[in-house]
């Protein structure tokens, strides 16, 4: 039997970049790990801290309550705001910065702007609009919707980018408009998944509305640093906990939208 | 009615795939362009509505050069022709009678698109063209519920909304098995006769053209090589036109 397995030809192709790529890697976190103290003894010491601290934390304080609760409603609002004006902003920013649909002039500086708006932390933004603003809810509004816009406004795009090019050269033959091509080509291919991220937008803003309370800029996040500042882990275990309910509303929330209009 | 003069397309430049194409349009009658694959027929029937640019040459419609037309002017010339997809290019997640209203979009403003604001002329056409394609009882299902037949008849019924006065139809029968192949032609067939407009198809199928087609033109490397009868479609042009003949039988 005569073979006709070729000498020359691998039936399956090593990638020597791909592996040096794993090595460099595993190289860094080895040297990252050392020079940041990250090792067991280290995190021992750390719990004896952390034991006293839980045991402080118990049983959780709802005393203050109506602080609470004042709290956890300006931090509901701020995400529903921030989020509602997030979707609105990124709308049309999300259709000038898809490459499918808009010439390079238009779309780069529109996808540059988005990025700068995900380039911060929700927080260091925060602290910029409070400093631009004053204290309170506006400037975490504020923070939150740029949040919103650099986030969604890239899923947007994304999703518009992905859309069948097919349907909209259909919509195009027809004689319509760049805007009823958008109103019959476009919209209707990513009206759902714009509802979904649109959900998951206003979830995130859920949990982070209560964090950029914390360098002033409104919410509950205000009160927990307060609580902190005075050792009332009691009060702090109380504010966490009305937290952990927030998010779970979120959370259900965000799969009511998704079964309410499932595609 | 519609003239094209040495229309040439380069995608590469140096490479044209459709080299001096003259045609002359006119009449009801079907025509069918045939040719293998890759030969440059959807750039040709693209090049007509300006889906694609041409590099050089004239397409005169209704006593107008498209490929000088641009802006308002280039879309009030499309929504004259209506035009036909293999994969029928539907709006998916739309309705059937939404899909038929697309084909109204040219003279629609975008406000009353948004809010589904047609005219009760163009609705009634709709329904009319829905009856005529056999799809009453579709009007609100989704144009992704449907099968590959229904789905061209919506497709073409969109192109008949437009009262279009040229219809293209880009391989319309490629997708579709050979009974429904047959009934989409007959129906391509019947909407030219009604209204009373000519239409352009390619095609592969020789046999479909030659029972269809009141003329045929053969395609061979970006160049007409017959233009005629369907009776005068011989073995041997066939041969100039596919090349090689152990496919003849």
């Amino acid at each position: 039997m005569t073979s006709i397995v070729p000498a020359h030809i691998k039936p399956f192709q090593a990638s020597p970049l791909a592996r040096a790529g794993w090595v460099v890697l595993i190289v860094y976190l080895a040297w990252a790990m050392s020079s940041l103290d990250f090792n067991y003894a280290r995190f021992i010491t750390g719990l004896d801290n952390g034991a006293k601290f839980i045991s402080r934390m118990f049983p959780p304080d709802f005393a203050r309550w109506e602080l609470l609760v004042k709290g956890l409603t300006e931090s509901l609002q701020m995400a529903f705001i921030a989020s509602f004006l997030g979707v609105l902003i990124s709308l049309p920013l999300g259709l000038l910065a898809a490459r499918n649909l808009m010439p390079a002039v238009v779309s780069w500086p529109v996808r540059i702007v988005v990025i700068a708006c995900r380039s911060f932390h929700p927080v260091i933004v925060a602290i910029i609009c409070v400093k631009a603003v004053g204290f309170g809810a506006l400037a975490g509004i504020i923070a939150l919707t740029v949040a919103s816009v650099g986030f969604v406004g890239k899923l947007f795009t994304e999703a518009i980018e992905e859309i069948s090019m097919k349907q909209i050269e259909a919509v195009r033959a027809t004689g319509a408009s760049f805007m009823n091509v958008v109103i019959f080509g476009v919209v209707p291919q990513v009206m759902f998944r714009f509802i979904g991220f649109s959900a998951y937008e206003t979830d995130a803003n859920l949990r982070n509305s209560t964090m950029v309370g914390i360098v002033g800029a409104g919410g509950i996040g205000g009160t927990l640093f307060a609580a902190f500042q005075r050792f009332d882990y009691d009060y702090v275990f109380a504010i966490v906990l009305a937290i952990i309910v927030l998010i779970m509303v979120g959370e259900v929330l965000q799969l009511w939208v998704k079964q309410v209009f499932k595609q | 009615m519609l003239s094209i003069k040495n229309l040439v397309k380069e995608y590469v430049a140096g490479k044209p795939v459709l080299r001096g194409i003259s045609l002359d349009i006119a009449g009801r009658d079907i025509t069918a362009i045939i040719g293998p694959s890759g030969t440059g027929k959807s750039t040709l029937i693209r090049c007509i509505n300006r889906l694609v640019e041409p590099t050089a040459g004239e397409i005169v419609f209704e006593g107008r050069d498209v490929v000088k037309l641009s802006g308002s002017e280039l879309r009030a010339a499309r929504s004259r022709i209506g035009m036909v997809f293999q994969e029928y290019n539907l709006v998916e997640r739309l309705s059937v009678m939404e899909n038929l209203l697309t084909g109204c979009l040219g003279k629609t403003p975008a406000f009353n698109a948004f809010l589904r604001k047609f005219s009760a002329d163009d609705i009634a056409r709709a329904w009319e063209m829905l009856e005529i394609v056999g799809l009453t009882g579709f009007a609100n299902a989704r144009a992704d519920s449907l099968s590959g037949g229904q789905r061209q008849r919506v497709g073409i019924s969109r192109a008949v909304m437009q009262q279009p006065a040229l219809l293209l139809a880009d391989e319309p029968t490629s997708s579709l098995d050979p009974k429904t192949s047959v009934e989409i032609m007959e129906l391509l067939a019947r909407v030219a006769q009604q209204k009373n407009i000519p239409v352009i198809i390619n095609m592969h199928d020789v046999d479909l053209a030659r029972r269809f087609a009141s003329r045929i033109i053969g395609m061979s490397d970006g160049q007409v090589v017959y233009d005629g009868a369907p009776a005068g479609l011989t073995d041997d042009v066939l041969k100039t036109i596919y090349g090689g003949q152990g496919w003849l039988q």
